[in-house]
């Protein structure tokens, strides 16, 4: 096991960030489930970090509550504008969150007494282990596979493809539309709460554009098909940089390229149960 | 079971539909026909809530469908197919139909979160009750495949039996056999006089004069948004404001003297 | 001092304006959200700076290179990435998907070759005269970028709204198949909207390098935040919204910097944004609706 005890010594922090990476991307899948491009969850997370850390700094919560606390606060704020902004559609409800997101961003750097301002929380206590993470990743898979096979994950597809037919059938549209949101917010939330609590250290701009698009990044390249393709484009995005850690700017190039690549060529991403089926089609024959 | 009273539609500066009254019985079939542009679709639409009027009422069973939201619609008994098709695409066509059932399956979170023996059960019968409607319609033989692969006539048959799922009392069908050949046109009529026996009530816009003439009970007839004729498929037939209606213009069936 | 902050007011609200026209533009005509507009706002700056530093062309040249070298970039970026996703007919989401890596590439490529820190505009290229009218102190430069943009913005409504041409883009943004069937040509109008959109990007570019005398590679990504701002507030795709949003959102920043403090600017921009998000999402001239195909 002393190989263990070493491996995890260097790279248990690696093997966590991709288990949170993870859980955000399969946040940002879900509302994709629906139809719904939200670009918020990164401010999602960050409300979901910034909530548990101050509880945990300074009021000294326990861990257990401040992850509901993470979980609840970005929950919240989702029913809260989902109401007026998903009835936008398609890219207007992109632009909608992506607009929110940077509203969420000045506030956290405006809120200076509370969240430190652009100089972020520090030191934030470290109870971040690694059954928390995989604790978390896994129901979360639990639960989104069911919902998968309920009535519920069958409404969502069907407003995917056309929400006007499936308010005819009978389904709640914009009920169904809130829940996809409010339900990656809380995803997100729980994320940034166990991020921050792992890296002991947040700043304002770990939580705008530019994590927005790396979560999507992540979803789009590993698949939207199914439950697996968030996960492993999780895994993807988070090795990839430690892979070419010695290109810095090349890396970022790359993320670019990848993204640019797999939308022109592979738009259902690397996860593609219906392509594997057609392969396996053709190597019959 | 149906009924409009002085139901107009403007959009703009534009009049699309004026003083449009008519009552669907229960029980019966009945057919809203009219050359293209007459403002058929347009009614269709806003009786499932998805056009608010720009005046009159608009009533089903008594209660009035004004101001109600398109799936409270569906849930109070009318089921809808569409002029364009819009099936999804993506579903095969078991999982259309089962969809149509959202409203009717009532198991909650714990239910599907851990696969309850009551959530098991009430999948179970959707499913078959899915393949039952597949059956009625002739397409239980596809019942696994990619609802895209289908041709244009099966697409039709699917959005009907994914109507049907709904439960519906008012079967709302939008030009129904468009784009199908003469055979699948006799072999749905089959399908539809089958369910009107089952005591579906069917209101359809359409085209085809033969189609509707064999088919519909009552018939109303819809020129430039205004209704000018309503009765029996003989009193339309001999109706000169019918006639003259369609006169003169490029349909392929026109009312036969 | 009201006046003064005015006159300030306008010329940076004019350059957000002039940004935020591209981008709607690309979005009413080709219904597609580029992303990448924040970049191609840094080639033209980087553009204009190379001819003036490396080739000595005067200042006015300049900003004819960022027009062409921009415009150049977003037909590219059409004819290469978004073209193969229309004929896909990809759902709309995925074009802005391509955008941002788009966007992330050109970033960090500007960052690889020209390197990650501020450059400045030669100073004795750039005028700092400053005139004074009405007691009022504005710079020569500032009085050329409003007069830019200002004819920018007046020649792209007048085409709009009084031409041939711009009869046939408002169709295409109704819906490209009915204009196709009109026989407008479709594919052809999109690549010129793509080039117009970000050749105006570019200038913007010049423009605000010059006011702020900075140019580096990221200079982008803010811009584009507030042009998204811009594009909310003012309703995407309409081209009034995308004129009066940025005048609105220049006041606005200038505002609240002279009166509450320069900790504030940004949330002012976004504070704005959160209020229009919530009560009315689809802005001042905005339509709800998504685009028939």
């Amino acid at each position: 096991m002393e190989w263990f005890d070493n491996f995890w010594q260097i790279y248990s922090n690696l093997v966590l960030t991709i288990g949170i990476n993870a859980l955000l991307a399969l946040s940002i899948w879900l509302t994709l489930s629906c139809g719904l491009l939200a670009m918020a969850n990164a401010a999602f997370m960050g409300i979901g970090a910034y909530t548990a850390s101050i509880l945990t700094m300074n009021y000294g919560a326990p861990f257990p509550v401040a992850l509901a606390a993470g979980i609840a606060a970005p929950t919240v704020v989702a029913l809260v504008i989902g109401g007026p902004t998903l009835r936008l559609s398609g890219v207007y409800l992109a632009m909608a969150t992506l607009g929110f997101g940077e509203v969420v961003r000045v506030m956290i750097l405006n809120a200076e007494s509370l969240t430190g301002g652009a100089l972020g929380l520090n030191g934030i206590p470290q109870l971040t282990q690694w059954w928390h993470v995989i604790a978390a990743l896994v129901i979360t898979l639990l639960i989104l596979w069911r919902l998968r096979r309920s009535r519920i994950g069958r409404a969502f597809e069907a407003i995917k493809e056309d929400a006007v037919a499936a308010s005819l059938m009978g389904i709640a549209v914009n009920a169904h539309k809130m829940l996809a949101f409010a339900l990656g917010a809380g995803i997100a939330g729980l994320a940034g709460a166990l991020n921050a609590h792992l890296t002991f250290f947040i700043g304002p701009s770990e939580y705008g554009f530019d994590r927005g698009v790396d979560i999507l990044t992540m979803t789009i390249l590993g698949g939207t098909g199914g439950l697996t393709g968030p996960v492993l484009g999780a895994l993807i995005v988070t090795l990839l940089p430690e892979l070419l850690r010695n290109f810095r700017d090349f890396r970022t190039m790359m993320n670019g390229a990848i993204l640019v690549l797999i939308v022109l060529f592979l738009p259902k991403g690397l996860w593609d149960p219906q392509r594997f089926k057609s392969w396996f089609k053709r190597g019959r024959k | 079971m149906l009924k409009l009273s002085k139901v107009s539609k403007r959009f703009g500066g534009l009049s699309v539909l004026q003083d449009v009254s008519f009552e669907v019985p229960e029980g019966k079939v009945f057919g809203l026909i009219g050359p293209n542009g007459a403002g058929k679709t347009t009614v269709f639409n806003l009786i499932t809530g998805l056009l608010a009027p720009s005046g009159g009422a608009i009533e089903f069973g008594g209660r009035s469908l004004i101001g109600v939201k398109p799936h409270q619609i569906t849930r109070l008994g009318l089921g809808r197919t569409f002029q364009n098709i819009r099936i999804f695409k993506e579903m095969t066509l078991i999982e259309n139909v089962v969809v149509g059932m959202h409203a009717h399956l009532d198991y909650g979170v714990p239910g599907w979160l851990f696969s309850l023996p009551g959530f098991r059960a009430q999948e179970s019968q959707a499913r078959d009750r899915a393949h039952e409607l597949l059956g009625w319609v002739g397409l239980d033989a596809k019942a696994f495949d990619t609802a895209d692969n289908l041709s244009y006539g099966d697409q039709r048959k699917l959005e009907l039996a994914r109507a049907l799922a709904t439960k519906p009392k008012l079967l709302l069908l939008d030009e129904p056999v468009a784009g199908m050949n003469s055979g699948e046109k006799v072999a749905l009529m089959d399908v539809i006089t089958k369910i009107a026996k089952r005591g579906f009530t069917v209101f359809m816009i359409e085209h085809d004069m033969r189609f509707v003439m064999g088919l519909c009970e009552r018939i109303a007839v819809l020129n430039f948004g205004k209704i000018i004729a309503e009765g029996t498929p003989d009193e339309i037939k001999n109706n000169p404001d019918v006639i003259e209606a369609y006169l003169g213009r490029d349909d392929d069936d026109v009312v036969a003297a | 001092m009201l006046e003064q902050q005015l006159v300030n007011a306008l010329s940076l609200g004019c350059v957000y304006a002039l940004f935020a026209l591209g981008f709607t533009l690309v979005f009413g005509v080709l219904g597609v959200i580029n992303l990448s507009h924040g970049a191609i706002f840094m080639i033209g700056a980087y553009a204009a700076l190379q001819v003036v530093t490396k080739l000595a062309f005067p200042l006015w040249a300049s900003l004819i290179a960022a027009f062409f070298v921009a415009g150049a970039f977003g037909l590219a970026i059409d004819y290469l990435v978004l073209k193969p996703l229309r004929q896909r007919n990809a759902p709309h989401l995925i074009p802005m998907i391509a955008t941002i890596g788009l966007a992330i590439f050109f970033n960090s490529a500007s960052q690889g070759i020209f390197g990650a820190e501020n450059l400045r505009f030669p100073s004795d290229l750039v005028p700092d005269q400053q005139l004074h009218f009405w007691g009022v102190q504005i710079s020569v430069l500032e009085v050329a970028i409003i007069a830019l943009s200002f004819a920018l913005m007046a020649g792209l409504l007048i085409v709009m709204r009084k031409t041939q041409l711009g009869r046939a883009l408002r169709a295409i943004a109704e819906s490209p198949k009915a204009a196709a069937l009109l026989g407008i040509n479709v594919e052809g109008l999109f690549y010129l909207t793509s080039f117009t959109a970000a050749a105006l990007g570019g200038i913007s570019g010049v423009l605000i390098a010059l006011y702020s005398n900075a140019v580096f590679p990221l200079m982008g990504q803010p811009m584009l935040h507030k042009g998204i701002a811009v594009i909310i507030l003012g309703g995407m795709g309409d081209i009034r919204g995308a004129l009066i949003g940025g005048l609105f959102l220049g006041f606005a920043e200038v505002m609240s910097v002279a009166y509450i403090g320069s900790t504030m600017r940004d949330a002012v921009a976004f504070g704005l944004l959160f209020i229009v998000l919530l009560l009315r999402p689809q802005g001042m001239f905005g339509k709800v609706l998504e685009r028939k195909a």
